[in-house]
């Protein structure tokens, strides 16, 4: 904090570049320049993804039905949704078109609590800080330790919530991270009942509990209206995998994209033809690429994924406490989408309801003691694969030669697809909240607060790893580097 | 005729052997376990690894090639020998590649299972990251080079129990690798997923196709008891 002021205090009047680096509370290594004139307008502003781990490079070579467990080390937030994604991918390389009711419940039961639980790890661990406490309250205690101290309730929420999620997981594979349970055309296990009866005792209690936090966080936007509606916000496209009826669909489905007012871009788009509709950019400033709507071209194609998009682009929500909630949620776009940045929290509250009641039901499915596991078909050289994570989108791509080795990997991971929004967004409250104001830790924690609300993880962005720490370098006109202030 | 049976000692514990049976072989039957890494229980014994080395009669020597003998005194679990047996697993690990996270045999490969049970919570020697490509040419079996240890198990398989000679070692040291009968790789060979090479490997090289990952997190074979556990319940059964 000393340290920031005093780098603060020797910067210069004139043009000046100012480096955020790490951000903190997001899931990877990223940072932010801004680039202000003389004048103090911000000429530009980036988030540059600043590490590289290049999975799709190293699993070539590797035998087709490891991969569902290698490719989850990309993450120790998400490891669920690329084993499940790899693993989907797989059951088309392995020639598996539908795999068993015990098989697909097992998958969804493990996706629904990895979503659950990631989501509260946003909302609770991360990003609570500055809702409950303020953008610019002391540093010192804008953590989830101050929330702890400020919200006790909260605190037990962040945690419970986020062990049920956890122990679903660990119910169905094994263990709460990194667990083992799909193979190629199915899974190893079905669900003791033992640990069915240990979920049912507890699940009516996260619901009820991430209810309390949705009404919590209305308080939160009815107090703080504008902001809310305005921060770091713009209209933009969605995109994400809906049911065939239109429903929130996380596990499997079809891609929707929308543009801004709510008219389709594409939909029922089935995972093999991605190609067809998306395009990956790669920019030489960021090791995360920039994929976009091939239609529309770079400039307008981009879009947004995640808990927004997910409603956005759903036209019902399958659950009846998650289903009252979109509606409240989408009466604030007036008839139309809902384009508020901040709304990605909202949304995220709703979709872990959604998780929680879709858990419950599960529960009582007696499918999940099912004995019938795994389905085998004729190998085939190619298998695409979609599902929501919970930062949105997630798309895996492999190519498997005949030997069963993988020749080809490409990974569209949720957080890349929001490279472009993120990057307007930091924009956005650049100019909003930094042009013509002394530049404060506080000020330049709104930029990671608009980064935050999109939950990236630049791990699996890149294939890298680590936690995210956030840096800021203040430059001259001519790029050199006056100060650099780095938040752990 | 029977042969009379003798008694030897190790870590001061009687142990009865019978005239032909190796120190290891002895100790199993008398449920003392003996940390063992190439040695199979249906093969030949080659003594390649050491991690079965001993003291007996104040020298060191692998117990999987030593016959027993009447009176030898064999220190076994000391600190001494269980350092130098982790050494040398340490130095496996380092020779391969062997990322227990995702490896198909985690939970069920012995060498992962020796690290655990000698204690070795993190390779001390520098990593020598070999290049060693998958031999993926066989329909039925994955030949993983990076796993290989050099335990000789499937040579000796091959060549006494099914009769192919599939398998054998080229280079020397450091050097060593194992390599097939064929130019083509495994898929030109006359290796089938029902030989006994191709059940025998201690570690991820040899692995069936498609059946992996089959066995749950907390069913594997070394999820619930340490190596060697199996051994030991031996002893700790009462005498009928």
């Amino acid at each position: 904090m000393s340290d920031l002021h005093v780098d603060l205090e020797r910067t210069s009047p004139g043009p000046r570049k100012i480096v955020i680096d790490p951000v903190t509370r997001v899931e990877g290594h990223g940072k932010v320049t801004i680039r202000l004139n003389e004048a103090g307008e911000v000429e530009q502003a980036r988030f540059h993804v600043v590490e590289f781990r290049g999975f799709e490079r190293f699993i070539q070579g590797r035998m087709y039905w490891e991969v569902p467990v290698i490719v989850q080390r990309l993450c120790g937030i998400c490891p669920v949704s690329h084993h499940l994604c790899a693993a989907k991918a797989m059951d088309i390389v392995a020639g598996v078109d539908k795999i068993t009711p015990t098989a697909e419940k097992m998958r969804r039961l493990m996706h629904y609590g990895q979503v659950l639980q990631s989501n509260a790890v946003n909302f609770f661990h991360l990003a609570s800080p500055d809702l409950l406490l303020g953008f610019e309250s002391p540093v010192a205690q804008r953590n989830i330790i101050g929330v702890i101290e400020a919200f006790p309730e909260v605190g037990k929420w962040a945690i419970m919530i986020r062990k049920f999620g956890q122990l679903v997981i660990a119910a169905t594979g094994g263990r709460r991270i990194h667990p083992r349970l799909c193979i190629p055309g199915g899974v190893n296990q079905n669900l003791a009942v033992e640990n069915r009866d240990a979920l049912r005792a507890d699940v009516d209690q996260i619901i009820q509990w991430c209810c309390e936090a949705l009404e919590l966080h209305k308080r939160f936007v009815s107090a703080h209206h504008t902001l809310h509606e305005t921060f770091a916000s713009f209209p933009s496209n969605y995109m994400s995998l809906v049911g065939p009826d239109g429903a929130m669909e996380l596990y499997d489905g079809t891609l929707r994209a929308i543009d801004a007012a709510g008219a389709p871009i594409f939909e029922g788009v089935s995972p093999q033809a991605y190609r067809d509709y998306l395009i990956e950019e790669v920019r030489p400033w960021s090791y995360m690429k920039f994929p976009h709507i091939r239609s529309l071209g770079r400039e307008d194609g981009w879009y947004r994924v995640g808990p927004l998009a997910q409603i956005n682009c759903c036209a019902f929500i399958g659950t009846p406490i998650a289903e009252m909630a979109r509606k409240d949620f989408m009466a604030q776009g007036g008839g139309g989408l809902v384009h508020a940045t901040l709304a990605f929290h909202w949304a995220r509250v709703i979709s872990m309801i959604h998780c929680a009641e879709t858990i419950k039901q599960l529960l009582f499915d007696n499918d999940l003691q099912g004995t019938d596991l795994v389905v085998t078909g004729q190998r085939r050289p190619e298998g695409v694969a979609i599902v929501e994570a919970p930062r949105g989108t997630l798309l895996h791509h492999y190519q498997v030669d005949h030997n069963d080795q993988v020749t080809m990997a490409n990974l569209i991971v949720s957080t890349t697809n929001n490279n472009e929004a993120m990057n307007r967004s930091v924009t956005k409250v650049a100019i909003d909240d930094l042009t013509g104001h002394e530049i404060t830790e506080g000020l330049l924690n709104h930029i990671e607060v608009a980064i935050r609300a999109y939950d990236p993880c630049l791990s699996c962005a890149t294939h890298a790893l680590g936690d995210m720490p956030l840096v800021v370098t203040l430059e001259d006109a001519d790029g050199a580097v006056i100060a650099t202030k780095v938040k752990q | 005729m029977v042969a009379e049976s003798f008694s030897f000692t190790i870590d001061g514990i009687v142990v009865q052997a019978r005239p032909g049976q190796s120190v290891l072989q002895a100790c199993d039957e008398a449920g003392i376990y003996i940390p063992r890494l190439c040695h199979h229980p249906d093969l030949a014994p080659s003594g390649a690894c050491r991690v079965c080395t001993c003291r007996i009669n104040g020298r060191n020597s692998a117990a999987c090639v030593t016959p027993a003998a009447p009176g030898m005194v064999i220190e076994n679990d000391t600190p001494l020998l269980t350092a130098d047996r982790r050494a040398v697993i340490e130095m496996l690990f380092v020779e391969g590649n062997h990322p227990c996270p995702y490896c198909v045999a985690s939970g069920d490969c012995e060498l992962q299972a020796l690290g655990y049970r000698l204690g070795m919570v993190a390779p001390v020697q520098p990593y020598q990251w070999p290049g060693r490509p998958i031999d993926a040419t066989h329909p039925d079996i994955a030949l993983d080079h990076d796993r290989c240890i050099l335990c000789a198990r499937c040579i000796e398989a091959s060549r006494m129990q099914d009769g192919k000679s599939v398998f054998g070692f080229a280079g020397r040291g450091i050097a060593m690798r194992l390599n097939v009968d064929a130019a083509g790789g495994l898929g030109d060979t006359q290796m089938a997923a029902i030989d006994k090479a191709a059940s025998v490997c201690p570690v991820a090289c040899i692995v069936i196709k498609r059946g992996s990952y089959r066995i749950p997190n907390g069913e594997r074979r070394f999820d619930k008891a340490p190596i060697g556990s199996d051994i030991e319940a031996r002893r700790a059964r009462p005498t009928p």
